[in-house]
């Protein structure tokens, strides 16, 4: 390796690494700047006791949690059949899984107003709940291909025929199979799944904003509008969160089996 | 042969009603709303035939938006390429210590999904009129962003320079196991025949890395075209881009036709799908080399 080609590589990599954390320093340092002449958390402390605040990331949180359940109870026991029963129809379900990466999601959102209004057959957004669960539906689809990579990398670990098997003779039914032998041994990668999938709700906006629903992504931009410090000390709370959800899923996939089993 | 017959015949296939959940839920809330979208771009408003819609794109701001929203997307995608391949190519050829390798993949699959509203606030806070960066260049080299570069971070290059914060990564993330491709014997093999570094490069190493290095372009074309949380928390309405107008259309029909609308959304399914299909297939040319 020349010289040249070293000096060349650090150069690429300080550039890289200046223009990931130089706007994260600059985020945190604006945030603190508030009070005047001095750093302060006063835009944390105004923030947190918004009562907006409050609500909309209570509303976003559990909009995640129903978002991971509902995930997982399509894409787990999806994934196992798939593997199971119908090999040859992996392809196509993946294909399916990998839609929403191609699809805009304001496109997607766009579908379901005119799908779903109030004069269709199935009149979702009428009511708050309808909404509700139609915004639940459409962060399970954004999460889709996330969620299904990594619970199907999960059995991909084990041997889900055998372990099926087993429980069969042993007079399993599928529920028992599927929530006690199949959910236990790929629970690290459903986790990891569920921590993307909630990193991605947390902070997402545009389905929430066309749907019209209070989460914390529309107003995470609304005081971006108005207030002058506060969307900064919001900013620094949402990418924590986020990271601190994918160094979550760093940690759980460590204690994740890694050795593909025999077929 | 027969016996298997037999049991076919015997058993009604039931096994594909386990998928049905799925397929339904997909159809449902993916691929139908998708589907009276596109219907929508061919119809008129009474559901009739019809291709004004795709030739009423040809007016107004909407081609200007498109051409903005392209430019945005190929500038990203571009400066995102480059600078993710000249890092990728720094860990991969170990120009740098073998350790920062690791690290920097996992932070790279983080960064690579951090799009969004707070996205846009850090590069306000860095390069907006009072951001860290601004001033300190403003404070201690005299160098003010915007007189001198007629930079603004409300602009064209100001959404692409934030854009490569998510496309960087990506590209590392995807170009780093096509580089880990490159085995050593082909570079010892044109080494003996005489090749030096630059003939290596011109003529075996960029060659295979060609679909690779194209696919993932496309792939960060199609990544930038539909980011749209980014730009509206960045520059409001200020700039014309798709995403942005395709929103406002949907809050309040501003273009006065629903069915112009659907055909706005038809044209983002096509650009970020034929940037897809042209990803995928460059892949699997690519994969060639790499088994």
């Amino acid at each position: 390796m020349s010289v040249w080609a070293r000096i060349a590589g650090w150069a690429a990599l300080i550039f890289g690494l200046l223009y990931f954390f130089v706007p994260l320093g600059g985020l945190f340092e604006f945030s603190l700047r508030a009070r005047r002449g001095v750093y302060s958390f006063d835009a944390y402390a105004r923030v947190l006791a918004d009562p907006q605040f409050q609500a909309t990331f209570t509303y976003s949180v559990v909009m995640a949690l129903v978002t991971i359940a509902i995930g997982i109870l399509i894409v787990v026991p999806t994934a196992f059949w798939v593997r199971l029963k119908m090999p040859w129809a992996r392809p196509y379900v993946e294909f399916l899984t990998l839609l929403p990466l191609v699809i805009p999601a304001i496109v997607i959102v766009f579908g379901y107003i005119r799908l779903y209004n109030t004069s269709s057959w199935l009149p979702l957004t009428g009511s708050t709940l309808g909404t509700n669960i139609l915004l639940a539906f459409g962060y399970t689809i954004l999460a889709l291909p996330y969620m299904y990579r990594a619970v199907d990398t999960g059995l991909r670990t084990i041997d889900v025929a055998t372990l099926t098997e087993a429980a069969q003779s042993l007079g399993a039914g599928w529920a028992t199979i599927l929530g006690r032998i199949i959910l236990p041994n790929v629970i690290a990668a459903v986790l990891s799944g569920a921590f993307l999938t909630f990193a991605i709700v947390i902070g997402e906006f545009t389905l929430a904003a066309l749907l019209d629903r209070p989460a914390f992504g529309p107003y995470l931009q609304r005081i971006g509008a108005n207030k002058a410090y506060e969307p900064f000390a919001l900013s620094v709370i949402a990418f924590a969160i986020t990271w601190g959800c994918l160094a979550l899923i760093q940690l759980v996939s460590r204690f994740q089996k890694t050795a593909p089993a025999k077929a | 042969m027969n016996r298997a017959l037999h049991t076919l015949r015997q058993r009604l296939p039931l096994t594909w009603l386990g998928l049905m959940p799925f397929v339904i839920f997909v159809l449902m809330f993916l691929v139908l709303p998708t589907m009276h979208i596109v219907i929508g771009a061919f119809q008129t408003r009474d559901g009739t035939f019809t291709l004004q819609n795709i030739i009423d794109l040809n007016t107004g701001t909407i081609p200007s938006s498109y051409w903005i929203s392209v430019k945005i997307s190929v500038a990203s995608a571009a400066l995102g390429s480059l600078i993710g391949f000249a890092m990728a190519a720094a860990v991969v050829f170990e120009a740098v210590p073998r350790w920062i390798k690791s690290p920097l993949l996992t932070f790279s699959g983080v960064a690579s999904n951090f799009a969004g509203v707070p996205l846009a606030f850090a590069f306000l806070a860095t390069f907006g009129p009072v951001g860290l960066v601004t001033l300190f260049l403003r404070n201690n080299f005299g160098i003010v962003l915007q007189r001198d570069f007629g930079f603004n971070i409300l602009s064209f290059w100001g959404l692409t320079v934030t854009y490569l914060f998510f496309q960087i990564p990506l590209m590392i993330l995807i170009i780093a196991p096509a580089l880990e491709g490159l085995r050593r014997e082909w570079r010892e093999a044109a080494s003996i025949l005489g090749a030096t570094g630059l003939q290596y490069w011109r003529m075996v190493a960029l060659p295979i890395l060609f679909p690779s290095l194209l696919g993932t372009f496309a792939l960060l074309f199609a990544n930038a075209f539909g980011a749209v949380a980014t730009a509206i928390a960045l520059t409001g309405s200020s700039l014309n881009i798709v995403p942005i107008q395709l929103f406002a259309q949907i809050r309040g029909d501003v273009l006065g036709n629903p069915n112009l609308g659907y055909a706005m959304a038809f044209g983002m399914i096509v650009i970020t799908a034929v940037a897809n299909v042209l990803y995928i297939w460059l892949r699997m040319r690519a994969e060639r080399w790499l088994k």
